[in-house]
C-alpha cells in the first residue's frame, strides 16, 4: 500500500501518478492526500470528494465535468494571501504539497449555499429577465437592484494585495511549432525533428501524450502512454528540438507570430528566487501543424449537472491516468462507440458499469450491461448523484444507482486556433462537428477566411479520431509543412475504428437540462430565446449568456447551436457558430505585463547632470520618459515656491544654470541643408547666414503649429535644430518624413543626437562671467552677440557647441558637449560661477521665466493652435513653399474673432490664478457660449509679486487693458482680470542682448 | 505583424510607427491655382480601401527609414515592401 | 408587450408561454420614405426617435447580418460626456442625459449604471488640461469633480501610489459617467422602434445607390430594389465601403481596436478608472468581468482582430496601476473596426448627393454617443436641419479649417 493511500478510497490501481509521492493539501480547509502526477481534481475524487463548487446564478452544486481546460464547473481560489488565484480550474491545477484551495462563489459553506436559493427561484430568473424588470421605481436600479446582482455576481476573489510573483517575456523561433503533444503532435514533432528542423512542441499539459495518457490502447504493441513517453524522451534527447509542456498556445497573431504562455512555478509552493511565475512567449514560425485534440461533448438532459456526471472521457481519464474511481457504480450514456471504450476501461477497473445507449443497434459487450436504445431522463441526489433515472427502448422506467455517470454525445475538435483569422469552420457530418477549414481556396480578399497562412491540422483536431489517422496525420501535416522530400516516415501500428455516432443533443422531457453549466444556460433558456426572436447564434449567444464563461462554451456551444437549429428548423451549419477569440484559455494579466510594472513600468531617461543633481537634493520630475531636476530645495525652505521664487530671482539677478538635454536636437547637414529646412519651418532660413541661431516655428500640413525651436547654423552645410523635449521624436519622424517622402533628391542627411550632447543653459547677467573662465574663445558681446552660435572647445579643448539664445529672457547660453562630459562640465560650471553664487534651477523657474517673458511651450502648442494664435502670422512667409502654409490660410483658421495669445493680470495682486481657468466678459452670463478663452499657462511671478498668467482669449491682440473675469467653477475660482501683454519682463529684450 | 525591409530583412511591426495612406507621398503643387481644394483632399480625404492598402511605415526604432508597405487591411497579408524614397522618386517627386 | 416585473412573475407562472419576439423579422417593402443604413446601435436609436420623436413613418433599418453585431455589440459600454471643446461637449452631455432617462423611454432596461468616470492625472501639464476640461464641462452644464489623491484612495485602496513609475498625483472625475449593458441598447432600440412601426430587415446588405441626377432614388440590396426618398447611413466601421458606393471619398481610414474582458470577479472596482499615463482604462461589468481596454493597433485594418504587441502594452498599463490584478485572467479579446476620422471626431451632415445622408466617424467613441446621434440623425432627416448639439458635426469642416480636434493630433486618424 502506498503513502496517504488509506484516505483515498477511490484510488484505483495502475495510472501515472507518483504512489511514492504523498502530497498533502487542503480543499476548504480540509486536509486531504493525493500523489504527485495528481490534479487538485484528481485528487479530491480520489479521496471521494465530488462536489468542488457552484454555479454562477443558481448556485447549483457541481463537481468537474472534465479532466481538462475546458472545465466549467470545478474553479476553486487556489492558494492564499497575495497569491490567491480565483477561477483555477481544479481539472488542471497540479497538485503540490501544501496546496490551499478553497471553494469559491458561495453565501455559506460549499455544501449549504445560501444563494442557492436563486435555484428554487429560476423559473423567475430566466433567460434576458433582468432586461423586462428592475425599471421601476427610475431610481432604484442603481440604488437597489443593481447593488444586489453585482454583489452576488462575479465568480471567485482577488486578494487585492500586489501580485508577489515576477512574469517574464521571451522570443522563439523555429522552423515548424507544433500545438499539442498527443499522437499526432508527437508524431509531426518526430516526423520534423528527424530530417532537422528546429522544432518547437508546446502543451498545456505537464505531462506530454494528450489523449494517450489517458486509454488502454496501444502503439506498436506498447501501452499508448509508454510510446508517448518513449517518442517525448527522444525528442528530448535533440538538439534542434525544444519541448515546452505546460505551455499553452493562446493564440495565432499575424505573419507566424503565436503567443505562448508558459507556467514555470504553478506547480510549485513558490516559485524559485530566480524563476518567474509565467513566461509569455512570442513563437515566430513559418509553419504550424496544430494537434489540439478533441473535447468530449455532452448531451443534455434534465438536471445533468450534478456532481458525478462528467464528460465518458473524463472518467476514462481518472480511471486509466490518474488511477481513480469517481464512483464504483457508473453508468456511460452515449450516441457512439467512444462510450463504449469508457465502459470497457472502467469495467477493467472493477467498477460496476451499465452503458446506456440511444442507438438501436450498439456494439454488444459480455462484461456489463449495455442498454440500446435507451436514455436517461432523471437523475437525483442533492450534493452529488446518487442515482440516475432512464427511459428504456421499451418505454418502460428503470431507476438505477450510481455516482458517476459518464456523457458522450461525441467529440468535437478543438478547432479554436484554426478561427484566429476569422476562419470558419466547415460541418462534417459524419461526426456531427465542425471541423477545420482547410480548402485552399478559403481565403478570398473579400471575405477573411481560412486557416492561419502556414497551419496545417493534424489528428482528432482535424476530426481524424483514431490513433492511426493522427499518427499518419501528424506525420503527413509536419512532411508537408516542411516540404520534406525523401522516404515517408514509417507510421506506428495503432487502432483505426470508425466513429460511429447517431446525432443526439437533448433529451426531451420536463426538468431543467443544462446547456452551459457554469453560466446556467438551459435548454429552456434557448427555447425562450428562440421564442423572443434572438434566433442568430450571436443573439443568442449574448441573450443568453451561452458560452460567455470562462470555459467560452468549449463543451456547451454546439449542444446550444444544435437545440436552435431544431427550434429553427434549420441545419447546424444554416445557424453558424461564434467566433472563437483569443486566449485559447484564460491568461494572467501578469504574464501579459511582464516585468513591465512599478518604477520598470517605462524605462526612465536621465540627463546626464542627474548625478550632480541627486546631490544638489533636487526634487525630480517624470517628462515623459525624462527624469528631469524640478527645482533644488535648500535648507530652510519650507514650500516649493520659496524654491522656485529663490530660482528664479537669482537667476535674474546674477546668474543660474539648467540642464537642457532632453529638448530635441536634430543636426542637419548637406548642400541643401537650408533649402531643407526653409519648406520645413514656415519662416525663412535660407539667407540665415554662418555663425548665426534663428528661431523658427514648424507647422503640421493642417497649418497648425507643430514645434517651435531654434536652428544654429554652424556651417554653410550644417545646422542643429532644436525642438522641445516632448515633440523630439514627431518632429524628427516628421523632417524624415518630408526628407525621403517629398523632397528625395535633396542633398540633406538628418540624425537625432539629442542623446549625443548634454546642454545646459546659463543664464542671467553673470552668465557671460561665467562661461569666459569656461569657453576657449572670446565671447564678448562684439564677438558673439546674441543669436550667435559657434564651434568652440571648452575646459582648453573638449570640443563643444555655443549658442548664444534665451528661453528666460536673459543674457543666457546654451552650451553643449559630449554626453559623456556633461557631468564634468556641470562641476565645472558651478565653479566657475562661485563667485557669482550660481544657482542651479530646475523646470519651475524654466517654466516661471519663459511664462514672465511670454514665451509658448507645451500648454500653448497643444495641437489646435496657429501661428496666429501664438502672435507670430507674420513669421509665415508667402515668399516660399513651406509645410502647412497652403492650409494654414483656411478661413477656420484665420478668424478675425479667432483665439489669440494675451497676457493676463490680476486685479487683486493677492490672487491666484489657475491654469485651465475659463474667460467671461465682466459682466453677463457664464456658460459656455459666452466662453472668451481660456488660461493656458499661469504662475507666480516672484519679478513682479504677483501671479500672472498667459491665456487664449477670443481677438485678443486688440482687448489689452480690458478687464475680464475668470472663472474655474470645476476649483471654485471667480476673480477679475485684465488683458495685458503676454511679455511681462522686459518686451524690448535689452536684457538678451547685453 | 513582420515588416520585410528592404535593407534589413524582417522586422517586427512593433519597430515602426506608421502614419498611413502613401498617397501621402503625392503632395500637391502649392503654386497651382487649385492648391487648396488640393491640399484639402491632400490631408482629409482617404480611399480607405479594405484589400490592399499602400501605407507608410516609419523604422523608428531602426534605420529610420520610411517604407511604402503593401498590405491586405483584411488579411494583414504583406506583399510588398520598399523603401518610400524610391517610391517617392519614382513618382516625380524629386527636390 | 409591456416589459415589467410583473410581467415576468405571469409569464413565469403560466411557463413563458406568452414572450412575443422583442422585434418583427420584417421582410423589405418595395418603398419607404426613409431607409437608415445599418442596424447598429446609432441605425436603430435614429429609426426609434424617428418615430418617436419627429412623427416620421414608413422607415426601414437594412442591417447586412444581425442587428446589434457591429461596435454596440463589441465595445467597453462606457458612457459619459467629459469633452473639452465646444463642438463635442454639448453633444455628449445631450447623450449623457438621454441615456439616464432611456430605459423608461425604451421600456428596456439596458442597465444604465452611473457608476463614475475618473481620469487619472499624472503632472502638472495634465492637471493644466483637466482643469480647463473640467472647466468647460461644468460651464456646458455637464458635472465634474477635480479629486485629490486621498480621495481616489479611498475609491480605490488598491492604486499603485507606493512605487508607481509615474506618480498619481489627482483625477478629473464624472460622477454621472458610468456603463450600459451594450447589447441591450441595440435590442432596446429596435424593440422600441419596431413597436411604431418601422422595418427591421436583417441579413440585407447594401450593394448599391440609385442616383438619378444627383439625388438619391433608393437602394440595391442583396433582398432586392428598395425605393426611398431619403437615405441614412449609419454604419461606422464600414462608412468608407459603403459611401464609395457612391462615389464618395471620406476623411476617414478604419482602424482596429482591441477591447478585453477577464473571467468573472467579485467586485472590485466601483467605476470606470483611466489611466493618463499609460493606455488602459477599465471598468467592471455587473456579470463582474473586468472590461478593459488602451490604444487602437494603429494601423488601417478591416480585420476585426488585433495583435500582440497592444494587447501586451494595455496589460502593461493595468499592471502599471493594478499590481492587484496580476493573477486576475483575461478570458476574451476582441477587435472591432473604427471609422478613426480626421480631427477624432464624427460627422452627422448631408452629402452632396439630394436625399443621401450621412453618420459616421466616431472614432473609438460612438457607444456613449448612440442616444444623441440616433436623435441628431433623425431630426437631420426628418428637418434637414442639423440638431443644436451637432451643428459643427460637418463633411465642410475639414475644408474650412474648423476641425474639433480634443487631442490636437491633426490630420493623422491613427493618432486621435
Amino acid at each position: 500500500m502506498s503513502v496517504g493511500s488509506r484516505t483515498q478510497k477511490n484510488r484505483l490501481s495502475g495510472g501515472q501518478i507518483d504512489r511514492d509521492t504523498a502530497l498533502t493539501f487542503t480543499f476548504d480547509g480540509k486536509r486531504y492526500c493525493g500523489h504527485g502526477g495528481d490534479t487538485l481534481a484528481s485528487a479530491l475524487l480520489a479521496n471521494g470528494v465530488r462536489l468542488m463548487g457552484r454555479s454562477f446564478k443558481y448556485h447549483r452544486p457541481r463537481g468537474p465535468l472534465s479532466a481538462g481546460s475546458e472545465e466549467p464547473n470545478a474553479l476553486v481560489q487556489l492558494r492564499s494571501g497575495a497569491r490567491q488565484e480565483p477561477n483555477t480550474r481544479a481539472t488542471t491545477a497540479e497538485l503540490f504539497d501544501g496546496l490551499q484551495a478553497r471553494s469559491q462563489n458561495r453565501l455559506g459553506s460549499l455544501s449549504c449555499d445560501l444563494l442557492a436559493v436563486n435555484d428554487r427561484l429560476s423559473t423567475f430568473l430566466t433567460a434576458g429577465f433582468y432586461y423586462k424588470t428592475f425599471m421601476w421605481p427610475k431610481a432604484f436600479w442603481e440604488r437597489v437592484y443593481e447593488p444586489v446582482i453585482r454583489r452576488a455576481a462575479g465568480l471567485g476573489s482577488l486578494s487585492l494585495s500586489e501580485d508577489p510573483d515576477v512574469y517574464d517575456k521571451g522570443f522563439l523561433h523555429c522552423d515548424l511549432l507544433v500545438i499539442g503533444a498527443g499522437p499526432a503532435g508527437l508524431m509531426a514533432a518526430l516526423t520534423a525533428a528527424r530530417s532537422g528542423a528546429n522544432v518547437i512542441l508546446a502543451d498545456e499539459d505537464f505531462r506530454m501524450g494528450g489523449r494517450l495518457n489517458a486509454e488502454t490502447l496501444t502503439i506498436d504493441d506498447s501501452p499508448g502512454a509508454d510510446w508517448a513517453a518513449a517518442t517525448v524522451a527522444e525528442l528530448a534527447a535533440m538538439p534542434n528540438v525544444r519541448l515546452m509542456p505546460r505551455t499553452t498556445v493562446i493564440g495565432a497573431f499575424d505573419h507566424g507570430i503565436y503567443g505562448a504562455v508558459e507556467r514555470v512555478s504553478d506547480h510549485l509552493t513558490v516559485p524559485h528566487p530566480d524563476k518567474p511565475r509565467q513566461i509569455l512567449w512570442r513563437i515566430y514560425t513559418q509553419r504550424t501543424v496544430l494537434a489540439a485534440g478533441a473535447i468530449e461533448r455532452p448531451i443534455a438532459f434534465p438536471n445533468n449537472d450534478r456532481p458525478g456526471i462528467m464528460t465518458a472521457s473524463a472518467l476514462r481519464t481518472y480511471a486509466n491516468r490518474y488511477g481513480v474511481a469517481v464512483d464504483r457504480r457508473a453508468v456511460v450514456f452515449t450516441n457512439n462507440d467512444d462510450g463504449h471504450r469508457t465502459a470497457t476501461d472502467l469495467h477493467a477497473k472493477g467498477i460496476t458499469v451499465t452503458v446506456v445507449d440511444v442507438r438501436p443497434e450498439t456494439p454488444r459487450a459480455l462484461d456489463y450491461e449495455v442498454l440500446a436504445g435507451a436514455q436517461v431522463t432523471d437523475t437525483m441526489g442533492r450534493l452529488g448523484l446518487t442515482f440516475a433515472k432512464l427511459r428504456l427502448a421499451d418505454g418502460s422506467d428503470r431507476i438505477i444507482e450510481c455516482g458517476a455517470l459518464g456523457v458522450s454525445g461525441g467529440w468535437n475538435p478543438n478547432l479554436h486556433l484554426t478561427c484566429h483569422h476569422r476562419g470558419r469552420p466547415q460541418w462534417n457530418a459524419r461526426l456531427a462537428a465542425f471541423v477545420p477549414d482547410i480548402r485552399p481556396d478559403s481565403r478570398p480578399d473579400s471575405r477573411p477566411g481560412g486557416l492561419p497562412e502556414g497551419m496545417f491540422v493534424a489528428g482528432a483536431a482535424n476530426g481524424d479520431f483514431s490513433t492511426a489517422a493522427a499518427l499518419e496525420g501528424g506525420a503527413r501535416a509536419a512532411w508537408a509543412a516542411l516540404d520534406l522530400g525523401g522516404a515517408r516516415p514509417e507510421i506506428p501500428q495503432a487502432e483505426d475504428r470508425p466513429v460511429n455516432l447517431l446525432p443526439f443533443w437533448h433529451v426531451k422531457g420536463p426538468g431543467r437540462a443544462w446547456l452551459d453549466q457554469q453560466n446556467d444556460v438551459t435548454v429552456k433558456d434557448v427555447t425562450l430565446s428562440h421564442q423572443e426572436g434572438f434566433t442568430s447564434v450571436e443573439h443568442l449567444k449574448r441573450y443568453t449568456t451561452l458560452g460567455m464563461a470562462t470555459d467560452q462554451g468549449k463543451t456547451a456551444n454546439l449542444g446550444g447551436l444544435a437545440i436552435m437549429a431544431e427550434l429553427a428548423g434549420k441545419s447546424i451549419p444554416e445557424v453558424g457558430t461564434t467566433m472563437f477569440r483569443p486566449p485559447y484559455t484564460p491568461v494572467a494579466i501578469g504574464a501579459l505585463g511582464g516585468r513591465h510594472r512599478g518604477q520598470q513600468f517605462h524605462p526612465k531617461r536621465l540627463t546626464p547632470s542627474h548625478a550632480w543633481a541627486e546631490e544638489q537634493g533636487a526634487v525630480f520630475v517624470e517628462v515623459g520618459n525624462w527624469l528631469r531636476a524640478q527645482w533644488f530645495p535648500r535648507v530652510g525652505e519650507t514650500t516649493w515656491r520659496d524654491s522656485v521664487d529663490r530660482e528664479v530671482l537669482a537667476t535674474r539677478g546674477s546668474v543660474g544654470v539648467c540642464d537642457v538635454t532632453t529638448l530635441g536636437k536634430v543636426d542637419v547637414q548637406g548642400a541643401d541643408a537650408a533649402e531643407f529646412l526653409n519648406r520645413i519651418y514656415c519662416n525663412g532660413f535660407a539667407k540665415l547666414p554662418v555663425g548665426r541661431t534663428r528661431y523658427g516655428l514648424m507647422l503640421r500640413e493642417d497649418g497648425i503649429a507643430l514645434d517651435d525651436g531654434t536652428a544654429a547654423r554652424l556651417a554653410e552645410d550644417h545646422f542643429v535644430v532644436t525642438t522641445t523635449t516632448a515633440n523630439a521624436l514627431p518632429v524628427y519622424r516628421h523632417m524624415e518624413f518630408v526628407r525621403q517622402c517629398l523632397l528625395p533628391d535633396m542633398d540633406v542627411q538628418l540624425i537625432s543626437t539629442t542623446e549625443a550632447w548634454a546642454q545646459f543653459a546659463v543664464a542671467g547677467p553673470k552668465a557671460r562671467r561665467v562661461l569666459e573662465k569656461i569657453v576657449d574663445q572670446d565671447i564678448s558681446n562684439a564677438a558673439f552677440p546674441f543669436m550667435a552660435c559657434a564651434n568652440v572647445t571648452v575646459c582648453g579643448g573638449l570640443r563643444a557647441r555655443l549658442f548664444r539664445i534665451s528661453f528666460s529672457g536673459e543674457l543666457a547660453y546654451e552650451i553643449a558637449v559630449p554626453t559623456a562630459y556633461g557631468d564634468a562640465l556641470i562641476r565645472r560650471i558651478m565653479e566657475a560661477g562661485a563667485e557669482f553664487a550660481i544657482t542651479p534651477y530646475g523646470t519651475e523657474a524654466l517654466g516661471v521665466m519663459r511664462i514672465e517673458k511670454g514665451h509658448a511651450a507645451g500648454n500653448e502648442l497643444n495641437g489646435t493652435t496657429t501661428a496666429l494664435t501664438l502672435g507670430m502670422e507674420r513669421m509665415v512667409s508667402t515668399k516660399k513653399d513651406s509645410i502647412g502654409a497652403v492650409l494654414s490660410r483656411r478661413e477656420g483658421l484665420n478668424d478675425p474673432d479667432g483665439l489669440r495669445q494675451v497676457g493676463i493680470r490680476p486685479l487683486d495682486p493677492s490672487a491666484h490664478l489657475p491654469a485651465g481657468a475659463h474667460l467671461m466678459a465682466r459682466t453677463g452670463p457664464v456658460d459656455a457660449a459666452h466662453d472668451q478663452g481660456y488660461v493656458t499657462s499661469a504662475c507666480y511671478s516672484p519679478t513682479l509679486g504677483h501671479h500672472i498668467a498667459l491665456a487664449f482669449l477670443k481677438n485678443g491682440t486688440n482687448r489689452l487693458g480690458e478687464t475680464l473675469r475668470l472663472v474655474s467653477p470645476l476649483t471654485g475660482v471667480d476673480l477679475a482680470v485684465e488683458v495685458c501683454s503676454p511679455h511681462f519682463v522686459d518686451p524690448e529684450g535689452d536684457r538678451l542682448r547685453a | 505583424m513582420i515588416i520585410d525591409h528592404p535593407l534589413l530583412g524582417p522586422r517586427d511591426s512593433s519597430e515602426f510607427t506608421y502614419m498611413g495612406d502613401a498617397a501621402l507621398i503625392d503632395r500637391p503643387d502649392p503654386e497651382a491655382e487649385d492648391a487648396a481644394q488640393a491640399f484639402y483632399e491632400y490631408a482629409y480625404l482617404r480611399d480607405n480601401p479594405a484589400g490592399w492598402h499602400r501605407e507608410l511605415w516609419f523604422h523608428e526604432a531602426g534605420d529610420r527609414s520610411w517604407l511604402v508597405v503593401t498590405r491586405n487591411t483584411l488579411t494583414h497579408e504583406i506583399s510588398k515592401v520598399e523603401l518610400a524614397r524610391d517610391v517617392a522618386r519614382s513618382r516625380g517627386r524629386s527636390r | 408587450m409591456r416589459y415589467s416585473g410583473f410581467r415576468v412573475l405571469k409569464e413565469a407562472l403560466t411557463g413563458h408561454k406568452g414572450w412575443r419576439p422583442a422585434w418583427r423579422d420584417a421582410a423589405p417593402r418595395p418603398a419607404y420614405d426613409i431607409v437608415i443604413i445599418g442596424g447598429g446601435g446609432h441605425g436603430l436609436a435614429t429609426a426609434h426617435y424617428l418615430a418617436r420623436e419627429f412623427g416620421q413613418s414608413r422607415i426601414a433599418v437594412l442591417e447586412k447580418g444581425w442587428i446589434g453585431g457591429g461596435n454596440v455589440g463589441r465595445n467597453t459600454t462606457i458612457i459619459r460626456s467629459n469633452y473639452l471643446l465646444d463642438g463635442n461637449e454639448p453633444f455628449y452631455e445631450f447623450s449623457l442625459k438621454l441615456w439616464e432617462g432611456l430605459e423608461q423611454v425604451l421600456n428596456y432596461n439596458a442597465m444604465v449604471s452611473q457608476r463614475g468616470i475618473l481620469n487619472l492625472i499624472h503632472s502638472d501639464g495634465q492637471r493644466d488640461a483637466f482643469t480647463r476640461r473640467g472647466n468647460a464641462m461644468i460651464l456646458n452644464g455637464a458635472d465634474a469633480d477635480m479629486l485629490s489623491l486621498a480621495e481616489i484612495k479611498k475609491r480605490y485602496p488598491f492604486l499603485n501610489t507606493a512605487d508607481a513609475r509615474f506618480p498619481i498625483k489627482g483625477g478629473l472625475a464624472q460622477h454621472r459617467g458610468g456603463t450600459v449593458r451594450h447589447d441591450a441598447v441595440a435590442w432596446g432600440y429596435a424593440r422600441s422602434a419596431d413597436s411604431r412601426g418601422v422595418d427591421i430587415i436583417q441579413n440585407c446588405k447594401v450593394t448599391g445607390f440609385r442616383i438619378e441626377n444627383g439625388v438619391c432614388k433608393g437602394v440595391e440590396t442583396t433582398r432586392g430594389y428598395i425605393a426611398a426618398t431619403k437615405v441614412g447611413c449609419a454604419v461606422a466601421g464600414h462608412s468608407s465601403r459603403l459611401m464609395s458606393l457612391a462615389n464618395m471619398r471620406l476623411p476617414i481610414e478604419s482602424h482596429v481596436l482591441q477591447a478585453f474582458v477577464s473571467e468573472g470577479l467579485k467586485p472590485v472596482l466601483p467605476g470606470v478608472i483611466t489611466f493618463g499615463a499609460g493606455h488602459f482604462y477599465c471598468s467592471q461589468s455587473d456579470k463582474g468581468g473586468l472590461v478593459f481596454g488602451g490604444d487602437i493597433d494603429g494601423y488601417n485594418s478591416y480585420a476585426q482582430r488585433g495583435n500582440l504587441p497592444v494587447v501586451e502594452d494595455v496589460c502593461e498599463g493595468a499592471m502599471a496601476i493594478f499590481p492587484m490584478l496580476g493573477r486576475a485572467r483575461l478570458l476574451r479579446m476582441w477587435g472591432g473596426i473604427m471609422d478613426m476620422s480626421m480631427d477624432g471626431s464624427p460627422i452627422i451632415d448631408r452629402t452632396h448627393i439630394d436625399g443621401l445622408y450621412f453618420n459616421g466617424g466616431w472614432c473609438y467613441g460612438g457607444f456613449k454617443a448612440t442616444p444623441a446621434s440616433g436623435f441628431a440623425f433623425a431630426h437631420l432627416l426628418a428637418t434637414d436641419s442639423p440638431h443644436p448639439t451637432a451643428s459643427a458635426y460637418r463633411f465642410d469642416r475639414f475644408r474650412k479649417g474648423r476641425m474639433i480636434d480634443e487631442k490636437g493630433m491633426g490630420n493623422q486618424p491613427n493618432l486621435h
